[in-house]
């Protein structure tokens, strides 16, 4: 009802100033959206219908492009490369990521070192981070290998090995968890010490705490990562293009790096915007399904 | 952190601990010290790769291939981190690296705090609508842009400068303008009140009033920005072809690739690369932890 009244009422002066600015001042932010995301996407729209190296004028072809993706088996292999690496990766990484925070919302010494250890690597340039795994995954003098032989563990051949390479890929992204943990330690910090402590003295095991208490009001979190994380790794690029190229036998031949090689080393510039498109309805799926799924699983503070 | 140590203190305060019988006193110590040593395993094990990139850029090019892994080289070569700088263009690197950094960073902070302020503090039709947008816009694969916007850059005659590095940020970015706006919300209403009975415009009141308030918001978009604009390696690969226009982490990745055996210069030329952004770290370490968990308390 209050809105109706004011609607009624001519804007001030005063108002008409603040309507002004307000919209000056999120310009920056509306120029931008439309020059590099809404610009750019309905373009692409346009690029997906043409045959274009770039050099000579582009060529329409309608739907060809999405008919030659479908034929194209590298699209299945790196779809399923990328489907893989996400789906096993990503459950292990939120694991890997709450274990490490549940330890440290303990109350023991050296917290806030061992936070930063395992932050570290999260804010190490990517190049970098690749160039070090090639490393520590060489067969002959990597890291890895030189540890396993104390087990009497054979070498593996890691990054040279198709069936053992996307594993390593997984392995090597569990070492940039941090951020994950950073959030998931935030939520833990926000569950409520009392009532576990009323659980306890009711004789609940820690292992029911867990699950009636901290785990329902960890979901939002939970979630939060979830969403996160698929998105991101669904556009895993850096690591496969510096580490492997793609290979062995296209094994880590991802969606991005997919994209990358068709659209600037094959100059095919409809084709890789198909892709993109592809891969960007893939995405926006599983973010459309998370939300929807969400509401069965996900508990808000006060929406009862 | 505060909430840490309130948490803390209660949990020394219930005291219950030394009423408990002794098996279970006994059984949580235990399980306190299995806590630390696998702690201590965890803590040394991702510590490993940038062990081994320092230990390496320390050796010669022989001691690199030697099984079991020397960790600690028996004579430091610290003339590699000479060497580097006189076989690549390593200085023109960093000096690339600089310019995008900063011209990024700044661009980030200021187009937030602008937008930001609009979007909190401003109230205006179609205000919830931009609002909207923006939050859609943080969820966007930025892939689907990747084709367009290069060819976007081709046509301004941008490809091979550094203005697709970083004008896009000077246009804000989502997940930046998010973070000020949800801090800027939280100030409370009189600041602008003491401006607006002085006759100050929304502009001044910005610059004088909310902007000096809001100091951690914005040291965690520069942070932010600082490491998107610095670790980025898609952007430079793209748009970057003459060699002495690489930026730190494409010239790192170039390198490699043509001198792929001389791995102790490589890891030299890394370690280069790493310090800043652990100095940085652990200068702002509390701006870091509290923009992640802003950005993940976004989602409750």
């Amino acid at each position: 009802m209050p809105t109706m009244i004011k609607r009624r009422r001519r804007p001030s002066g005063v108002q008409l100033a603040e309507w002004r600015d307000g919209w000056l001042y999120a310009s920056p932010f509306l120029i931008g959206v439309t020059v590099f995301w809404l610009g750019p996407m309905l373009y692409s729209l346009y690029l997906v219908t043409q045959s274009w190296d770039m050099l000579s004028p582009p060529q329409f072809i309608g739907l060809g492009n999405f008919g030659a993706l479908a034929a194209d088996p590298l699209v299945q292999k790196s779809l399923g490369n990328t489907a893989f690496f996400t789906f096993i990766g990503v459950p292990i990484q939120l694991l890997v990521a709450l274990v490490l925070a549940i330890a440290l919302n303990q109350n023991i010494r050296g917290r806030s070192f061992y936070r930063t250890v395992f932050y570290l690597p999260a804010i190490t340039p990517a190049v970098a981070s690749a160039v070090v795994w090639t490393q520590i995954f060489n067969p002959d003098y990597g890291v890895l290998n030189n540890i396993l032989r104390i087990f009497g563990v054979a070498p593996v051949k890691w990054l040279f090995d198709p069936n053992v390479a996307k594993p390593a890929f997984i392995l090597m992204s569990l070492w940039g968890v941090g951020p994950q943990m950073v959030i998931f330690l935030a939520g833990l910090q926000s569950v409520p010490q009392q009532l576990l402590e009323a659980a306890e003295i009711d004789g609940a095991t820690t292992w029911q705490r867990f699950w009636s208490i901290t785990m329902p009001i960890l979901s939002p979190v939970l979630f939060f990562n979830l969403v996160i994380s698929i998105i991101g790794s669904f556009q895993v690029f850096t690591s496969a293009f510096v580490m492997t190229g793609g290979g062995p036998q296209n094994a880590t031949l991802f969606m991005v790096l997919y994209i990358y090689l068709n659209g600037f080393r094959l100059f095919k510039m409809g084709y890789a915007a198909s892709l993109a498109w592809v891969l960007f309805a893939i995405i926006m799926f599983f973010t459309f399904i998370q939300f929807r799924i969400s509401n069965r699983w996900v508990y808000y503070e006060g929406k009862v | 952190m505060a909430i840490a140590d309130q948490v803390a203190s209660t949990r020394k305060g219930t005291g219950g601990e030394q009423r408990a019988p002794m098996p279970r006193q006994l059984r949580r110590r235990i399980a306190h010290s299995a806590l630390h040593a696998a702690l201590i395993v965890l803590g040394f094990t991702f510590l490993v790769p940038l062990l081994w990139v320092i230990s390496t850029s320390l050796k010669t090019a022989g001691q690199v291939f030697i099984v079991p892994v020397q960790w600690i080289p028996t004579t430091p070569m610290w003339s590699n981190y000479k060497e580097i700088f006189e076989i690549l263009p390593l200085a023109a690197f960093i000096r690339n690296s600089i310019i995008v950094t900063v011209l990024g960073t700044l661009g980030s902070v200021l187009s937030s705090v602008l937008v930001g302020y609009s979007l909190a503090r401003l109230r205006w039709p179609g205000r919830d609508a931009v609002f909207a947008l923006l939050v859609a816009t943080m969820m966007l694969p930025g892939v689907v842009t990747l084709i367009p916007t290069f060819i976007l850059y081709k046509y301004l005659g941008w490809l091979d400068t550094f203005l697709p590095l970083f004008v896009p940020s000077w246009f804000g970015g989502a997940f930046y303008i998010f973070l000020m706006r949800q801090f800027m919300i939280g100030l409370p209403f009189e600041v602008e009140e003491a401006g607006r009975i002085d006759g100050a415009g929304s502009f001044r009141i910005l610059w004088q009033l909310i902007a000096p308030l809001c100091g951690p918001a914005i040291a965690t978009v520069a942070i932010f920005s600082f490491l998107n604009h610095y670790n980025d390696f898609l952007g430079p690969l793209i748009y970057l072809s003459t060699n002495s226009k690489f930026t730190l982490p494409l010239g790192i990745y170039w390198y490699q690739g043509r001198y792929g055996n001389q791995w102790h210069l490589v890891m030299a030329a890394s370690t280069v690369a790493i310090a800043p952004v652990i100095v940085l770290f652990f200068a702002a370490q509390n701006y870091f932890i509290q923009g992640i968990q802003l950005s993940g308390l976004a989602g409750r």
